[in-house]
């Protein structure tokens, strides 16, 4: 076990030059960086299209590929056994989008059983691959946990070969693969085939998954490919400069956890990598400009005292819709979208009666869904309505969640009482 | 009692425990909040161990499960952020809270009886040597009494509240007006599942409850018409699946966990191709015959 996971350079010396000049160190870097890269290209692509599970799904569902491979073969070679994972994980895939489509088992439920199931069966295989005489379970148990000191020069090579044709992949059918992501149906009624864009994508969500499986392991892939898109979808608003910032943010991650897991005694490199993206994501989510939690709350605050300021009788008006948020609206009045433009428009309204707020009010919390705060990309709307029908055969719709959890100890009461004074 | 029999007594009911969860959350499409709450309840092992210098203590499963509901929690305060769409906000959080885990593991206690192992795939095999005594009588395997307790919990908590928990599946306004309040109902479901998750793991493994909770409940779901008969089915498939792996895994002599999945996985593809009403097969024959499938 400590074999399988004390797989972290060890190094003497705890200096930063004397890191970059240690050739180990230089090549896992690379090659995390090389992975980090890729997996925030694709990552995009797969948070978009909210496939981001699918990543976790193939990495679990690659186990029985890379150890029948194995049993197959003979041979620990990397490329052998990342063929056979690539072959299990298209295969689990396939089985989960069948059934998805076929049967009234939504897509999620689908690919939890095609996953554990598959894992289950690579357990399986591999508790029998054990008994063999000479094979050692740590070959093979690394892709599970992943194990990115075994990445060597000849590994590099092959990721930054799959890293090129990945980009250019990207690059040159960029819109295609933009009308992919956010609005199919568009793009099949403009005769577009998307359907092969989206299967393209899926396709190199796959492949990118088996690869870096090897660095940071089955368990922890979907961070990497999730972790940065999240992160750069806070800083930007085009697609373009998303992927971009992604790529550099899943390098950084790739670099940084490689450094800080030679440094530290102990600390396994795939778990640093993936904790370095997860810190850069909340970074983002708490700080980035205009979207970031942090800008939300100041814009917020700055609301409240204008429309202190303004008029004391506003309050009563603004906070009203906010106690009786009916559940099947989907808006968050306390989110204050498009702030500045409604702070005006209450206190406008207000000096003439507070009648003339609730009028107002409801068709503003309709349109909310439709056009969500300030901050959203315009592109994530057909993508809300893409996921719509799915998302409407669900009983626990994410937007019911939001005031389910704040709604009953307010809308008991408030919600009761407002229904009766109206 | 022979220690085969317990091993299969001790798989069937962590397998229909697990069965029962599954099904609440697949009728609600959430089952791979079970992938994450079952990846998670790794940091919490490792920080009540740290807490109680013991895997004995039961501090370890209030800790477990309470990361279990920390992990929903957080995942559904990056969802209400807007930030973050659901499927992006559990991966996430649950990588991240078990990169952590592993970290301090690795780190702090790679040297004690602590491997992500154990925890991860389980080891039914060594379910018998653990002994529950009773004034120093032995009154058979531990794992039988953790697994008897959880199923009960789990059987408890559907039928008492089986009424509600079908009315905040299907139909959320009308638990609103009704009264009741689906978040309340919603974390006791969410800590219900950490419960069985956490006492599952030395047997199946935390990896492997996943497919205890997935495959079962969507066997059932293919074949039943009301939920009532839904958890009935589920509960059926988990337990064939249970006695099928442990049956399978004892005459290959392979690891009981994989050969339980696999089981699982089977029977569901079964009721996949031959369902009667949702199945591949007669799906595709209703569409031969000109009728829209369902």
């Amino acid at each position: 076990m400590t074999a399988a996971l004390g797989l972290v350079p060890r190094l003497a010396a705890g200096t930063l030059a004397a890191l970059l000049s240690d050739y180990t160190f230089r090549t896992v870097a690379l090659g995390a960086a090389i992975i980090g890269l890729m997996s925030g290209v694709v990552g995009c692509f797969s948070v978009l299209r909210r496939e981001a599970l699918l990543a976790d799904g193939a990495s679990h569902a690659a186990l029985p590929g890379v150890v029948a491979a194995y049993l197959i073969t003979g041979s620990k070679d990397a490329a052998v056994l990342l063929a056979g994972a690539a072959a299990s994980a298209v295969l689990a895939a396939a089985a989960t989008v069948l059934t998805a489509r076929r049967t009234r088992i939504k897509f999620e439920s689908a690919l939890a059983v095609a996953m554990s199931v598959f894992f289950g069966l690579g357990l399986a295989l591999m508790s029998y691959a054990q008994r063999l005489p000479g094979a050692s379970k740590a070959g093979l148990s690394r892709f599970i946990y992943g194990e990115a000191s075994s990445i060597v020069m000849r590994d590099v090579y092959a990721s930054a070969a799959l890293a090129l044709m990945l980009t250019a992949l990207v690059c040159v059918f960029f819109r295609q693969f933009k009308l992919a992501a956010f609005d199919p149906e568009y793009a099949a009624s403009a005769g577009l085939r998307s359907g092969a864009a989206g299967g393209a994508l899926t396709a190199m969500t796959v492949a990118v998954t088996v690869l870096g499986i090897q660095a940071v392991g089955a368990v922890l892939m979907s961070a990497l490919l999730i972790a940065p898109a999240v992160a750069a979808r806070q800083w930007t608003r085009s697609l373009a400069g998303m992927t971009a910032l992604a790529a550099v943010f899943g390098a950084v991650s790739g670099v940084a956890g490689t450094a800080y897991s030679s440094l530290r005694d102990g600390v396994p490199t795939g778990p640093a990598i993936v904790v370095t993206a997860s810190v850069i994501a909340g970074v983002s989510l708490l700080a980035a400009p205009g979207r970031g939690i942090a800008a939300k709350l100041v814009r917020r605050r700055r609301l409240r005292r204008r429309v202190l300021a303004a008029d004391m009788s506003v309050v009563d008006e603004l906070t009203s819709p906010d106690v009786s948020a009916v559940p099947a609206q989907s808006t968050r009045p306390d989110a204050a979208p498009d702030g500045q433009g409604r702070a005006a428009s209450p206190s406008d309204v207000s000096a003439t009666t507070g009648q003339g707020t609730r009028h107002e009010a409801p068709p503003d919390g309709r349109e909310s869904p439709a056009a969500p705060p300030d901050g959203e990309e315009s592109a994530t709307v057909p993508q809300d309505v893409s996921a719509a029908p799915e998302q409407e055969l669900r009983p626990d719709a994410p937007d019911g969640e939001g005031h389910v959890a704040s709604a009953p100890d307010k809308d008991g009461k408030g919600g009761g009482s407002d229904a009766g004074g109206a | 009692m022979p220690a085969e029999l317990e091993i299969g007594l001790i798989a069937v009911m962590t397998a229909a425990s697990c069965a029962v969860c599954g099904s609440l959350l697949l009728v609600r499409g959430m089952t791979m909040t079970a992938d994450a709450v079952s990846h998670t309840i790794l940091l919490g092992i490792v920080l009540a161990y740290f807490a109680a210098g013991g895997l004995d203590s039961p501090l370890l499963f209030l800790g477990a499960a309470a990361v279990g509901l920390v992990t929903v929690a957080l995942g559904e305060l990056l969802v209400k952020s807007r930030l973050v769409s659901e499927d992006s906000a559990v991966g996430v959080v649950f990588p991240l809270l078990f990169a952590l885990a592993v970290i301090l593991i690795t780190r702090y206690a790679s040297s004690v009886h602590l491997d992500t192992d154990t925890v991860l795939l389980g080891e039914l095999a060594f379910a018998p040597f653990e002994r529950m005594t009773v004034f120093g009588a032995d009154i058979g395997a531990k794992g039988i009494y953790t697994s008897a307790g959880l199923l009960a919990l789990d059987l408890l908590f559907v039928v008492a509240l089986f009424k509600e928990l079908k009315t905040v599946s299907f139909d959320r306004t009308a638990a609103l007006v009704m009264g009741f309040s689906p978040a309340l109902l919603h974390y006791l479901m969410m800590a219900l599942v950490s419960l069985t998750a956490v006492g599952s793991f030395d047997t199946v493994g935390s990896v492997l409850v996943v497919a205890f909770m997935a495959a079962p409940a969507a066997t059932a779901y293919l074949l039943a018409e009301s939920f009532g008969k839904m958890l009935a089915a589920a509960v059926a498939a988990a337990a064939i699946s249970a006695i099928v792996g442990v049956r399978a895994a004892l005459a290959l002599d392979v690891s009981f966990a994989g050969a339980m999945a696999t089981a699982a996985g089977l029977v569901f593809l079964a009721a996949l191709v031959a369902a009667p009403k949702r199945g591949l097969v007669g799906a595709y024959l209703r569409r031969r015959a000109g009728k829209r499938p369902r």
